[in-house]
């Protein structure tokens, strides 16, 4: 069973049945038990990092991925879902970083190009040893964000280009996260759940 | 790597139905959404948009069944707009499954909306929709409202510029001098919209040739909206990105399948 965590308003509906196009029951959930029980965790992430982390930690959405990770159960990051697994965030209107899970050391701040959200289809550049992306690596996935991590982190990383390069998928152990939206990417973003549910 | 541009077949849907008519009269039915934009998704579609024309809350309810109903079988994003005037609208459309929604009317009528949306969702899910025509106000465009048919008594780019500020997410600039006719965008409305604007710029009313597109393009647009042209099949949405490909745009290439 696939739990995608709902810590917040936003479309889970997409993710919910993105999701269960590859095989597996799937529940959305805010409930504790479920979460960490679950096969697979879905972070998914909508908004602002700091709103994101005030809604993840109302369910106590922190201490759910450092417990699953600890007990070595796979957890997925989506878009802002991703961005909150790092140290910190500046997405603030004084630029004052706000802290995230801190699974990875890093920080979450803007792309530097002219026209932002990054908003639209992207390539990336995996790595051929990539788990997420084998048999879509050439293929183009949805991105809508303004913010981004741009130094390596974890053991396999892809990246993508808005201005300036960024981090948009690592792939670490028991976790692993997607600047884009895999629900939202047609075909490909199907084929890459299914990678990542074939691996649980 | 590089971002490509991006094709969206706009969908008027009254009481779940797809009309379509001239310069937003002398509708015509188009067929049935839910159909329509899986096969619009198959096409390539890079996006999808439903607009709202619905007079009556019976009708707003079948939109909200048709999204719930699209969002089940389609896997790319899509944006609702029409008739949208509160956080809990938008709560309601994000949760049936629409990624993004877009709103005009009610921002004109109270521009905080935009931030109230903003705060609460992020900017990305939130398109500024602007139909405006040529005019003398400051700009030379001037923002309307019911559709065209009344001003708005505002100048488009000062009203651009105010919503950036208050923090919309991306702009559907439309041009009601230029919808329904297929006589080509507006080009000089895209360029001086471009320019007073970082968020990204969708540009719909008037597609017609493949050159209209490319035109768009050139002009400052990241994203190319159109109605009829599809709806009638004057191009399939893969002429248009042959095209552009063709003439060196980015465009997403379909995996095969």
């Amino acid at each position: 069973m696939i739990a995608i965590l709902d810590y917040g308003s936003g479309n889970l509906r997409s993710a919910e049945r993105a999701f269960a196009t590859a095989g597996k029951d799937v529940i959305v959930t805010s409930d504790r038990a479920v979460a960490l029980e679950a096969e697979g965790l879905v972070v998914p992430g909508v908004g602002a990092f700091a709103a994101c982390m005030n809604g993840l930690n109302a369910v106590d959405g922190a201490a759910i991925v450092r417990e699953r990770l600890a007990k070595e159960r796979p957890t997925l990051g989506i878009c802002i879902g991703m961005q909150i697994m790092f140290t910190q965030g500046t997405e603030h209107a004084d630029g004052a970083p706000h802290a995230g899970i801190g699974v990875w050391d890093g920080t979450v701040s803007q792309l530097d190009a002219p026209i932002l959200p990054h908003m639209g289809w992207n390539t990336v550049e995996a790595a051929p040893t990539s788990t997420l992306f084998e048999g879509v690596e050439g293929e183009s996935f949805y991105f809508v964000h303004s913010y981004a991590a741009k130094k390596a982190v974890g053991t396999t990383q892809a990246w993508s280009t808005h201005g300036e390069k960024f981090l948009a998928a690592v792939e670490d152990g028991y976790i692993s996260a997607t600047q884009f939206h895999p629900e939202k990417s047609g075909v490909a973003g199907l084929a890459l759940i299914k990678n990542w549910v074939g691996s649980l | 790597m590089t971002l490509s541009v991006r094709i969206i077949p706009c969908l008027d849907v009254t009481d779940g139905r797809v009309v379509k008519g001239v310069n937003f009269t002398d509708l015509v039915d188009a067929g049935d959404p839910v159909e329509m934009a899986a096969l619009y998704n198959l096409e390539g579609a890079d996006e999808l948009t439903f607009l709202d024309i619905s007079a009556s809350v019976a009708g707003r309810e079948t939109t909200l069944d048709v999204v719930r109903r699209t969002a089940e079988q389609v896997f790319i994003p899509l944006t609702v707009g029409g008739g949208i005037r509160s956080v809990d609208d938008v709560n309601r459309l994000l949760r049936a499954g629409a990624d993004k929604v877009s709103i005009n009317t009610s921002a004109i009528a109270r521009p905080e909306l935009i931030a109230e949306i903003a705060d609460r969702f992020g900017s990305q899910v939130l398109v500024l929709s602007v139909d405006a025509r040529r005019a003398r106000t400051e700009s030379g465009f001037e923002v309307t409202t019911h559709g065209g048919r009344q001003s708005a008594d505002m100048d488009a780019l000062a009203w651009v510029e105010q919503a950036c500020a208050l923090g919309v997410g991306e702009i559907l600039l439309n041009s009601m001098d230029a919808d329904g006719t297929r006589a080509g965008y507006d080009i000089g409305m895209i360029t001086a919209v471009r320019a007073v604007s970082k968020v990204p710029l969708i540009a719909s009313g008037g597609a017609g040739s493949l050159e209209d597109f490319s035109a768009a393009l050139d002009a400052g647009a990241d994203a190319l909206l159109a109605a009829s042209v599809f709806h009638f099949g004057i191009h399939r949405i893969g002429d248009v990105k042959s095209y552009l490909g063709k003439h060196n745009y980015p465009v997403r290439q379909m995996a095969p399948h």
